[in-house]
């Protein structure tokens, strides 16, 4: 696919349904509650993890019989438990084993990394394929009982047979014991032998190979708790610049670091902050203004913000505003007060690029997410529902109906259902296959002209 | 904005500071233990809150004083006592924040005298969770331990009136900042 034909029409894209993952039934286990979902780097790959420890990875096979047309097929590669709960005795505290995020490594030999975290643990996994056993051992009955020793007459040398295909996971590396606060994000370097991990107050870079040590980079945590003002809320590296990396705040602010500057970066290098538009003040402005996650672009030259009612691209050239913001869901700003009182005012959305930068995506309530085209100013409201899941059903532009009139096919603010929400998205980094993740359901669009 | 008056946004703020302290009461019981972004968000608001409450109380004063005058006084003096002594008297929803984290964190904070004192406040995390179920069902400004502790002030005042009042005053005495404890 030409990464310059794919967005020339964005919303003459014709994203339609093409999978969905996950249990039916309206009752939700908690421990299928979906928390991340990731594309590995060629996009073969979707991984998933819930709220119960477990990670699900699913992968593309290309050439599907009955609807050739639909090459993003996903099917389930390898599922394990990656995180147990556990008790800080210490504390007397529930560690939760909720997958906060998922990050791969790019691929070096025929096995996939992946780094998954919980509030307090790093774990780095190997899924390795066998589809091969050995055969023919000489000591060993075909059952694996040991043969009699003097019934032994000939030697032979043991083959390797084809066996259907086993996906196998194993903890490679645990990275314990390094964060105080939770854990809300990880970040593989550039350099592919380091990374990053964020909690609260703190950054920690971290070897692939090393367990026992890390390096505290960044330490925002006062002297004194009760003058604490703002907490870390997402970090990430650049994505060709292994010495830089950003990190945003409850705030509102993101702070560029470099760390060839020095060992502990409290000092930033950049600090992007839009100044608070006065007319817009609430009780609540401190909350909205906290940002939920920040990507940088695959380009590296621009960063995505999220915050509570809209996303703002950021030039990295340029701090004192962001170059684009685009409007998520601004109907809520005179709903705030409601938001508080039913806690959703305090979900994290994260959000996404395309491929080739040209598409930004996020989600929002009613399991609505959003699609801005950067390049043609145009944006779409998509819904994924079961009712729009027929194989290469088109899904319909929503749109939701700001007040006066409700015209048809519009919802109104109040009939919104605020208990599905679309926290979670990810975009395949190749074509457009997006995977959109409500609240125990997995969704993946393709889309039908280029996808 | 032009047509809420001072007395609406009071009573929003009187609301609102009573939504957060019940959701920083609910915090605690949370699995996970207490999430320090949420509680700063929460100390945020509840700020804004009470900062609000008082700026509205004070332009509504003279209106308002009539009939809220004896409580107004009455919890006053109540403020005034409670200023001195913010150790040892007991601001629950401090307390009570601080006393989830202080068993649930930073033991490698420096322990002191202030903390070891926290602790033995901390048996109320205990108690509190026995008595969880009727703080779901009723969920009051007011968390129960306060209410023991000064029993004879809520038994003089009107009903549902003087405990806004009350709760309005006392919890505008707490610094907000101990909110996020000892984390």
């Amino acid at each position: 696919i030409a990464a310059g034909s794919v967005c020339a029409i964005v919303c003459d894209m014709q994203w339609c349904f093409s999978q969905v993952k996950g249990a039916i039934d309206d009752d939700v286990a908690e421990a299928d509650i979906i928390s991340t979902v990731e594309f590995n780097h060629t996009g073969e790959l979707l991984a998933t993890g819930d709220k119960g420890g477990r990670v699900v990875i699913f992968q593309q096979e290309i050439e599907n019989k009955n609807y050739p047309q639909l090459r993003s097929e996903y099917n389930v590669y390898s599922t394990f438990q990656s995180h147990e709960p556990e008790f800080d005795y210490l504390k007397s505290l529930e560690i939760e084993e909720k997958i906060n995020k998922i990050r791969w490594l790019p691929q070096k030999n025929a096995a996939q990394f992946l780094l998954s975290t919980n509030d307090k643990t790093i774990k780095l996994w190997k899924i390795s394929e066998r589809d091969r056993r050995a055969d023919g051992y000489n000591l060993k009955e075909e059952d694996g009982r040991y043969k009699d020793p003097n019934s032994i007459t000939s030697l032979r040398v043991p083959v390797l047979i084809p066996m259907d295909l086993m996906v196998e996971a194993s903890p490679r590396r645990v990275f314990a014991n390094a964060h105080t606060y939770h854990i809300n994000s990880v970040s593989v370097n550039s350099d592919h032998e380091t990374y990053l991990s964020a909690d609260d107050l703190r950054i920690n870079l971290w070897n692939l190979e090393i367990t026992d040590r890390s390096f505290n980079i960044v330490d925002i945590k006062p002297a004194n708790m009760e003058e604490l003002t703002e907490v870390i809320t997402a970090s990430e590296f650049h994505p060709n610049q292994c010495n830089t990396f950003v990190f945003s705040s409850s705030k509102g602010t993101i702070r560029l670091c470099d760390m060839r500057a020095s060992a502990l970066c409290d000092k930033h290098s950049k600090l992007f902050e839009e100044p608070e538009n006065p007319s817009n003040r609430s009780f609540f402005s401190e909350i909205i203004s906290s940002i939920s996650d920040v990507k940088f672009s695959h380009n590296g030259q621009y960063m995505m913000t999220r915050d509570y009612l809209s996303v703002k691209i950021w030039d990295l050239k340029m701090e004192n505003r962001p170059v684009e913001t685009y409007q998520v869901h601004e109907y809520l700003r005179s709903k705030l007060c409601s938001l508080y009182e039913n806690d959703c005012i305090f979900d994290k959305f994260e959000c996404c690029w395309n491929g080739n930068d040209s598409v930004v995506m996020t989600g929002s309530y009613n399991n609505f997410f959003r699609m801005f085209d950067r390049e043609h100013r145009r944006d779409v409201t998509l819904e994924a529902s079961r009712e729009n899941s027929k194989p290469l059903q088109v899904l319909k532009p929503r749109k939701v109906c700001t007040g006066g009139k409700r015209k048809k096919d519009e919802i109104s603010v109040d009939s919104l259902d605020f208990n599905k929400k679309i926290l979670h998205t990810a975009w395949h980094p190749l074509d457009n296959i997006i995977a959109v993740a409500t609240t125990n359901n997995l969704y993946i669009f393709q889309d039908k002209l280029t996808g | 904005m032009s047509a809420i008056t001072a007395m609406d946004v009071n009573v929003e703020a009187k609301r609102i500071l009573a939504v957060s302290i019940s959701k920083l009461y609910a915090s605690r019981t949370q699995r996970g233990g207490l999430r320090l972004h949420r509680s700063l968000l929460l100390s945020l608001v509840m700020r804004s809150a009470r900062d609000i409450y008082h700026s509205s109380r004070e332009s509504e004063a003279p209106i308002a004083a009539a009939p809220e005058e004896p409580m107004d006084t009455s919890s006053r003096a109540e403020e005034q006592t409670q200023l001195p002594e913010p150790e040892s008297e007991p601001q629950p929803v401090a307390n009570g924040a601080e006393a989830a984290s202080e068993v649930s964190d930073s033991r490698e904070e420096e322990s002191d005298g202030e903390t070891t004192e926290d602790k033995e406040n901390v048996s109320p995390t205990r108690q509190s969770r026995k008595r969880r179920g009727k703080a779901s069902a009723a969920p009051d400004f007011l968390p129960s331990k306060r209410a023991r502790l000064e029993p004879g002030e809520e038994r003089y005042a009107a009903p549902l009136g003087s405990c806004r009042t009350m709760a309005g005053e006392s919890l505008t005495t707490l610094s907000l900042n101990r909110v996020i404890p000892a984390f």
